[in-house]
C-alpha cells in the first residue's frame, strides 16, 4: 500500500484548504517546487497531490508536470482552479485526475478527494491494510495485532476494515452502520457501540484506545490530526 | 451480506487451520449442547445445515419425527481460545429447524428470535446487561456440603484469593471471545463472585450468557476447582442472583428516557415495568426453575420476595437505578429476580413478552414502593397493593399454567414440555426426606 501523504503546492496553503484537509483526516506536506516534493517523499511515495493554480499558474502547471512526468509519477492530483483559469485545462487532461473550482466549498473538495483517491487505491495493490501494528489480509480476511492473530466475527472484521482503512476520520454511527452493516442490519446504532466495545475487549486493554470515541460525534481509528 | 459472511468463515477455519468446529445449541433447560463436525462438512453445514437425533435433547423429544437440523448462525462463529493453536478449534451458535426448513418449536433460540421479532415489527430493539453471580468451590465430593474457597466478603481484596486470579482468567477470556466485562468484584458470601456483562441486544446476551457459564466452569475445572450457577448453595449466605439490566431502543434513541419526567423514566417505560409487575408471577417458573431457586427467594438475603418497584430499594423486584451523569442512552430497568440457572433464551424471552403486552396495552404503572417491604406486615402490603412472587416451583407452576403470556411467549411444544418436566422434578422433591426433617422430627417425634 501507498503512503498516506498528500503533497500540497504552493508552500503557503490558504487557511480554507488546511482547514478542510485537517478535518478530513489526511495527512499533508505543502511544498514550495518540485524538488522539494522530491526531497521530502515519504519512501511508498505520494497519495496523491493537490496544485492550487489561482496564485501562480505557470509555477502551478511546472509542478504538475514535474510529478507526472518523472520515474514514479503520482497518480491522483486534483487542481484548485478559479472560473477564469477553465480554458487553461484545455490540452492538459494529462496533468491532473480532477479539479476544483475556487473559491471551493469545503464538502464538495472533500468529496471529490474522497473519490479520486478511492480510485486510485482501487488500482491493484497488495491486499493488505496496515496502521499502528494492525495488518488485515484482505485476500484471506486474517487480522493480526502486532504479530498476535485476532479472532474476530466478520462484522467485527469488516467494521475494523472499515476504520483502519480510513484512519483518523471521524465517522458518526449512522455513518458506520450504513457503510459497514449497510442499513438491512437492524440493529440499529447501538450495534455499532457494541461492536466497537468488542474489538477493543479483543485488541486488549492497553490498546483498547486504537478505536476511539469521540464524544456525542462517533468513532476514529488511531489519532486525529490534532493528536486529541 | 450472508455468502460474505459464510466465505468469511470459511476462509478463517482453513487460514487459522481449525481442525474441529463445535456447532452449539440450547436444550430447553438451558443446557448447552454441542457436537463437532470436521472442516469438511462446514461448508455444507452452513448452507443445508446438519440432521442430528434430537430425541436424546432435554425438550426436544416428538412423537411423529426426531431428526432436526443444526443451521449454524455465521454470526456467531468464534476460534475458542483456551484451545491449543495448533489444533484450533471454534464453535458457532446453530438455529434448530425441522427437516423441512421450517422452524422447529423446541429450540430456546428460535423462541427467542420469534419474541424479538414481535418487538421489532413495533420498532422496539431490547437490551439487555446481566449481572452474574456465581460460587466457587473446592471440588465437590458426591453427598458433602459444598467447601468454599475464602471467607472473603463483598469487594474483598485478598492478596491469597484464588478466586480473584480465576476471575481475572474468566474476564480475559471473555474478552477475547468478544463478551465485554463492565465491572467483577466478590460478592457478600464467601467464595461468591459476580461479573457483569456490557448490553447488548438480547440474542447477542442469551449466546453470552451461555457462554459465559461454560468459560466460567471450564476454567475453575482447569484449577481443579468447581464453579457453579446453582440459586442458592449455601443456607444462611445470599444466593446467586441474574439481576438484569432492561431498556428498549427505538429509532436509535434509548425508548425508556424521557427528560420530562421526574425520574427520567418514559411513559413506554413505566408501561413495560407495569407489564413485567403485572405479569411477574407467572413468569417466575421460567426466570427462577428449579426447586432450589425458590430457596433464595427469602427475605433477608437481597433478593426479591415481593412485586414491587422503587429507585434506590433493593428489596423490590425491579429497581430503576439513577443513570450515570444523566446519560439518556444509560436509562434501564433492573429485573432483579432471575437467578443464573435460568435458560436465557426462555427467560428474555418471556420478560419482553410481559413488558411488550404492558407497553401495548397501556398498563398503569403502581406507586412506587420505596419503604423496606421486609419490614411491613401482610396488611400494610396488601393496602399498597403488594403481592409476592411464588414461594415454590409447584406455585410458579400453577401461575404459569394459566398463563397466556407465557404460553404464547414460549410457544406450544416448549410450555407443554417445560410443565411436564418441572412437575416431575416437584414431584421428585416433595417426595424426599430431608436432613432438616430428620434432625427436627427424628427425636422429638
Amino acid at each position: 500500500m501507498g503512503s498516506e501523504m498528500i503533497v500540497v503546492f504552493p508552500g503557503t496553503t490558504s487557511p480554507d484548504l488546511a482547514r478542510t484537509l485537517d478535518l478530513g483526516g489526511y495527512r499533508w506536506k505543502a511544498v514550495g517546487d518540485a524538488n522539494e516534493a522530491q526531497r521530502i517523499e515519504p519512501q511508498e511515495g505520494w497519495l496523491g497531490a493537490i496544485i492550487s493554480c489561482d496564485e501562480d499558474p505557470e509555477s502551478a502547471w511546472a509542478f504538475a508536470r514535474s510529478i507526472r512526468k518523472r520515474d514514479n509519477p503520482v497518480n491522483a492530483v486534483l487542481l484548485l482552479i478559479s472560473g477564469a483559469q477553465l480554458a487553461e485545462l484545455e490540452l492538459r487532461d494529462e496533468l491532473f485526475d480532477d479539479f476544483c473550482l475556487t473559491p471551493f466549498h469545503p464538502r464538495e473538495l472533500e468529496a471529490r478527494l474522497r473519490h479520486m483517491f478511492s480510485l486510485v487505491s482501487g488500482a491493484p495493490r497488495a491486499d493488505l491494510v496496515e496502521n499502528s501494528g494492525l495488518v488485515l489480509n484482505l485476500e484471506t480476511y486474517q487480522a493480526t495485532f502486532n504479530g498476535r492473530p485476532l479472532d474476530l466475527t466478520f462484522m467485527e472484521y469488516e467494521l475494523l476494515k472499515f476504520l483502519a482503512q480510513n484512519p483518523g476520520k471521524v465517522f458518526t454511527r449512522e455513518m458506520l452502520l450504513s457503510r459497514v452493516w449497510g442499513y438491512e442490519y437492524y440493529g440499529g446504532a447501538r450495534t455499532v457501540d457494541v461492536h466497537v466495545r468488542r474489538l477493543r475487549a479483543k485488541l486488549g486493554e492497553e490498546h483498547a484506545n486504537l478505536i476511539q470515541t469521540v464524544r456525542s460525534v462517533g468513532y476514529r481509528f488511531g489519532q486525529g490530526r490534532w493528536g486529541n | 451480506m450472508l455468502d460474505q459472511h459464510r466465505d468469511y468463515v470459511l476462509r478463517t477455519v482453513e487460514e487459522r487451520g481449525v481442525r474441529l468446529v463445535r456447532l452449539w445449541f440450547t436444550d430447553v433447560l438451558g443446557t448447552l449442547k454441542s457436537f463437532a463436525i470436521t472442516p469438511a462438512e462446514l461448508e455444507n453445514a452452513l448452507n443445508d445445515g446438519m440432521t442430528f437425533d434430537g430425541s436424546s435433547i432435554d425438550g426436544y423429544s416428538r412423537t411423529e419425527e426426531s431428526d432436526v437440523l443444526a443451521i449454524p448462525d455465521p454470526n456467531t462463529f468464534e476460534v475458542l481460545p483456551w484451545v491449543d493453536p495448533k489444533t484450533a478449534e471454534a464453535r458457532v451458535f446453530c438455529d434448530i429447524h425441522n427437516l423441512d426448513g421450517t422452524t422447529f418449536g423446541g429450540d430456546p433460540r428460535q423462541v427467542l428470535r420469534r419474541n424479538l421479532d414481535a418487538a421489532r415489527a413495533d420498532g422496539f430493539e431490547f437490551l439487555i446487561a446481566p449481572d452474574i453471580e456465581y460460587f466457587y468451590f473446592e471440588h465437590p465430593k458426591k453427598g458433602e456440603a459444598p467447601v468454599p474457597l475464602d471467607e472473603g466478603g463483598f469487594f474483598d481484596l485478598t492478596t491469597t484469593d484464588v478466586a480473584s486470579s480465576l476471575r481475572k482468567e474468566t474476564i480475559r477470556t471473555l474478552e477475547v471471545l468478544g463478551i465485554p466485562v463492565e465491572y467483577s468484584f466478590h460478592e457478600d458470601a464467601p467464595s461468591q463472585q459476580e461479573i457483569d456483562l456490557r448490553h447488548t441486544d438480547a440474542l447477542t446476551m442469551a449466546d453470552s450468557v451461555m457462554t459465559f457459564r461454560m468459560i466460567v466452569k471450564e476454567i475453575a475445572a482447569m484449577h481443579n476447582v468447581h464453579a457453579t450457577f446453582m440459586p442458592k448453595p449455601l443456607e444462611g449466605v445470599q444466593g446467586s442472583g441474574m439481576h438484569l439490566h432492561l431498556s428498549l431502543f427505538k429509532d436509535d434513541a434509548n425508548a425508556f428516557y424521557s427528560p420530562d419526567d421526574p425520574h427520567m423514566l418514559s411513559p413506554i417505560a413505566k408501561s413495560f415495568m407495569a407489564g413485567l409487575l403485572h405479569h411477574a408471577a407467572e413468569i417466575t417458573a421460567v426466570t427462577n426453575q428449579y426447586v432450589n431457586s425458590y430457596k433464595r427467594l427469602v427475605p433477608g438475603f437481597e433478593a426479591p420476595v415481593h412485586v414491587s418497584w422503587a429507585r434506590n430499594n433493593r428489596s423490590g423486584l425491579i429497581r430503576v437505578p439513577i443513570p450515570k451523569r444523566g446519560n439518556p442512552n444509560a436509562t434501564r430497568i433492573e429485573y432483579r429476580s432471575p437467578d443464573p440457572a435460568c435458560n436465557p433464551y426462555l427467560a428474555f424471552s418471556v420478560m419482553l413478552a410481559a413488558g411488550m403486552k404492558g407497553i401495548r396495552e397501556g398498563y398503569e404503572l403502581p406507586a412506587e414502593a420505596d419503604a423496606n417491604l421486609f419490614q411491613m406486615s401482610d396488611t400494610e402490603l396488601a393496602k399498597l397493593g403488594v403481592t409476592q412472587l411464588p414461594q415454590s416451583l409447584s406455585d410458579a407452576l400453577k401461575l404459569m399454567e394459566k398463563s397466556e403470556l407465557v404460553a404464547e411467549a414460549l410457544g406450544e411444544h416448549i410450555f407443554d414440555w417445560f410443565l411436564r418436566n418441572k412437575r416431575r422434578e416437584w414431584m421428585e422433591y416433595k417426595t424426599q426426606v430431608t436432613p432438616y426433617e430428620i434432625n427436627r422430627y427424628l427425636r422429638s417425634l
